[in-house]
């Protein structure tokens, strides 16, 4: 039984007294231990669907439909007290940006204890010495030191380390990392990722990871989930997504990346732009910049499809594998 | 091909105040004297990671910053003597794209104000219509229409506002184009669109460029050669196309190792590098990469490595360059 399954997601606010809806038609299921990766460009609502699993979009008036099923309980219907026991304890979420998500006046052992002691029943004491042990099997020098610390004193890897020991310290089955290394540099970014995943599996946490770069989905992750315009158009293994892509933008966005030794001129675009949620087109949300729309898409709106095993793509003209 | 930009032994430094009286405690080197030159019709990548001195490379080539000391040459003149009339009327010939396409546009200017704004400070003769023409063709350009010229920036997409920075620098003809991280601010698929367009238009107007940008992959995609930079210095010139075979400096390779490829069979497995890039306060002496490097020798703490030529013929800042260890 997958740990976190995620049927038919959609997150609906109301602007201006019209409804709008950023996420829609999200499925996916999450196995205990695996890595599962959601990629996408600005605005996919990548961060939305971490926030709608959390419950948390219904803090700002987001009205939440579909399911999210974790070890059997569906979220949704939870009341908001007992989602905050699940919340960190269970299912842990690392936001985007480590600088803006540690408060600059308290000492950053104290921001992590100050967690777990809320999670967890536990004396002040042994939830630090907890976390200095976190701390250095988290590889930060001089742990007891960085402990004594205020964030500003410290790099953007180092406050990045921090933030992650606050969604390990209590021992989550889930853990959400929305973006983790957007912000820190590349050889910086290799240690934090491969810490990550060392971590997660030693632990047997199942991390959920969010990033717009098909790279660390690539090394990192053992599943993904492509976004698109706030649908999902794809999710599959990665060995099979990467190699024969069946959702056309899954195709074209992997050929818009350069790679070291790439033929000069070689590169692809994909025309146009990402419509903005008021700007969304009929249809399917990627016809407008489709080399193989036609008429059918833009007039229906593709369901996602279960082809396969686990892999689903929601696209009229998916492209076979023998392709 | 002959050299149109030729810089030799550029330096600045910055004084940091500090303590009750604010005396200078001490100073940040941010260029270290970089030498170095670009070919006509040459795209020379920058690249490196943050704080390296990259986009103060790219100030002090266009003398927004004065140096400490050095010269950069365009086409034989040293800018760096001219008088401030010389120098605006070389700015014609130079020019620059900035890495933040949100703030480099006034926000209270139409992008068709913002576009005639350069041949006001230039003094360029052109009545209202052959401007507006001007300015129309040049939209047409980069890839957008006349009717972007009537927008304010704050409606435009990243991509698209982008292109009409690109427009604006392209306004005077120049021969020289410094890009200073065009596409960190866009997504992949914009980022692929403006890579596109500069490629087409480094072909039809015959521009140089120098490059720059902290993704590796990009820079040795785009670019000619490329130039690493760690700490203010240069540490390695190498060729783009080769740069996974011949690069030779220990932080070069180290860079290439810390890629993700989106390929998921050829997995990263080893951090190529341990901690992060020091404070470029009160350098010390020797070799600036010493501190991290995994090949580190008692030389390497004592004496400053200077450029040298490799027998790929490039080159590299490095006592033990790799190709004389493997």
């Amino acid at each position: 039984m997958p740990i976190l399954e995620v049927n038919d997601l959609h997150v609906e606010f109301i602007v201006d007294k019209k409804k709008i809806r950023p996420l829609e038609r999200v499925s996916l299921e999450m196995n205990s231990g695996e890595v599962l990766g959601m990629v996408g460009e600005t605005g996919s609502g990548k961060s939305l669907t971490a926030h709608a699993i959390m419950g948390l979009t219904s803090l700002v008036g987001g009205e939440i439909g579909g399911s999210v099923t974790f070890e059997g309980k569906d979220l949704l219907v939870l009341s908001e007290k007992e989602m905050q026991s699940i919340r960190g304890s269970q299912i842990a979420f690392i936001p985007q940006n480590p600088m803006t998500s540690l408060d600059p006046v308290y000492r950053v052992g104290d921001q992590i204890v100050e967690g777990l002691c809320k999670q967890v029943k536990i004396g002040k004491q042994q939830a630090k010495q907890q976390v200095i042990d976190l701390m250095g099997k988290l590889r930060i020098p001089k742990a007891k030191q960085v402990f004594q610390q205020y964030p500003h004193q410290l790099s953007g890897g180092l406050k990045q380390r921090i933030v992650i020991a606050m969604g390990l310290c209590a021992h989550p089955k889930i853990l959400i990392a929305d973006e983790p290394t957007t912000a820190l540099d590349v050889t910086v970014q290799a240690q934090i990722m491969l810490l990550f995943k060392e971590m997660t599996m030693a632990r047997n946490i199942s991390l959920f990871l969010i990033t717009h770069d098909l790279g660390v989905i690539a090394q990192v992750c053992d599943k993904v989930a492509v976004m698109y315009a706030g649908n999902m158009v794809e999710f599959g293994r990665i060995g099979e997504v990467f190699s024969s892509p069946r959702h056309p933008y899954t195709k074209a966005l992997l050929q818009c990346i350069p790679r070291i030794g790439m033929e000069k001129g070689s590169l692809a675009a994909i025309s146009g732009n990402v419509p903005s949620v008021d700007t969304y087109p009929s249809g399917c949300r990627y016809h407008p910049r489709c080399s193989r729309a036609d008429s059918l898409c833009k007039k229906t709106i593709p369901t996602l499809l279960k082809i396969e095993g686990d892999s689903r793509v929601a696209c009229h003209h998916y492209l076979d594998n023998k392709d | 091909m002959g050299k149109l930009i030729e810089v030799k032994d550029l330096a600045v430094s910055f004084d940091v105040k500090g303590g009750l009286l604010l005396r200078t405690i001490g100073t940040v080197t941010a260029v270290n004297n970089v030498s170095f030159s670009i070919n006509t019709g040459e795209i020379l990548g920058v690249v490196g990671e943050s704080g390296c001195g990259k986009s103060t490379l790219a100030r002090l080539i266009l003398r927004l910053i004065e140096p400490n000391r050095g010269s950069v040459e365009f086409n034989g003149t040293d800018i760096l003597k001219m008088s401030k009339k010389q120098l605006r009327l070389q700015r014609r010939h130079m020019q620059m794209v900035f890495q933040d396409p949100y703030s480099a546009m006034d926000p209270r200017y139409t992008i068709f104000r913002s576009l005639s704004e350069p041949y006001q400070i230039q003094g360029v003769k052109l009545d209202g219509e052959d401007r507006h023409q001007k300015i129309v063709d040049l939209l047409e350009l980069v890839g957008l229409s006349s009717e972007h010229g009537y927008a304010y920036p704050h409606e435009l997409s990243g991509g698209q506002k982008q292109r009409a920075d690109i427009a604006r620098a392209l306004s005077l003809n120049p021969e020289f184009i410094i890009l200073d991280e065009p596409t960190a601010a866009l997504d992949v698929s914009v980022q692929a669109q403006i890579i596109k367009l500069l490629e087409g238009l480094r072909e039809r107007l015959k521009l140089t460029f120098l490059f720059i940008s902290h993704d590796l992959s990009l820079v040795s995609y785009f670019c000619d050669r490329v130039i690493v930079m760690y700490l203010g210095s240069i540490v390695e010139i190498v060729d783009a196309d080769l740069i996974g075979e011949t690069a030779c400096h220990p932080y070069t390779r180290a860079l290439i190792a810390s890629i993700f490829e989106t390929v998921p069979e050829q997995k990263n497995t080893q951090a190529s590098l341990e901690g992060e890039v020091p404070s470029p306060f009160n350098l010390p002496p020797g070799c600036v990469f010493s501190s991290r490097c995994k090949f580190v020798q008692p030389l390497c703490h004592e004496q400053t490595p200077v450029l040298e030529e490799t027998p790929d013929g490039g080159q590299v800042a490095c006592h033990f360059p790799l190709h004389e260890i493997s």
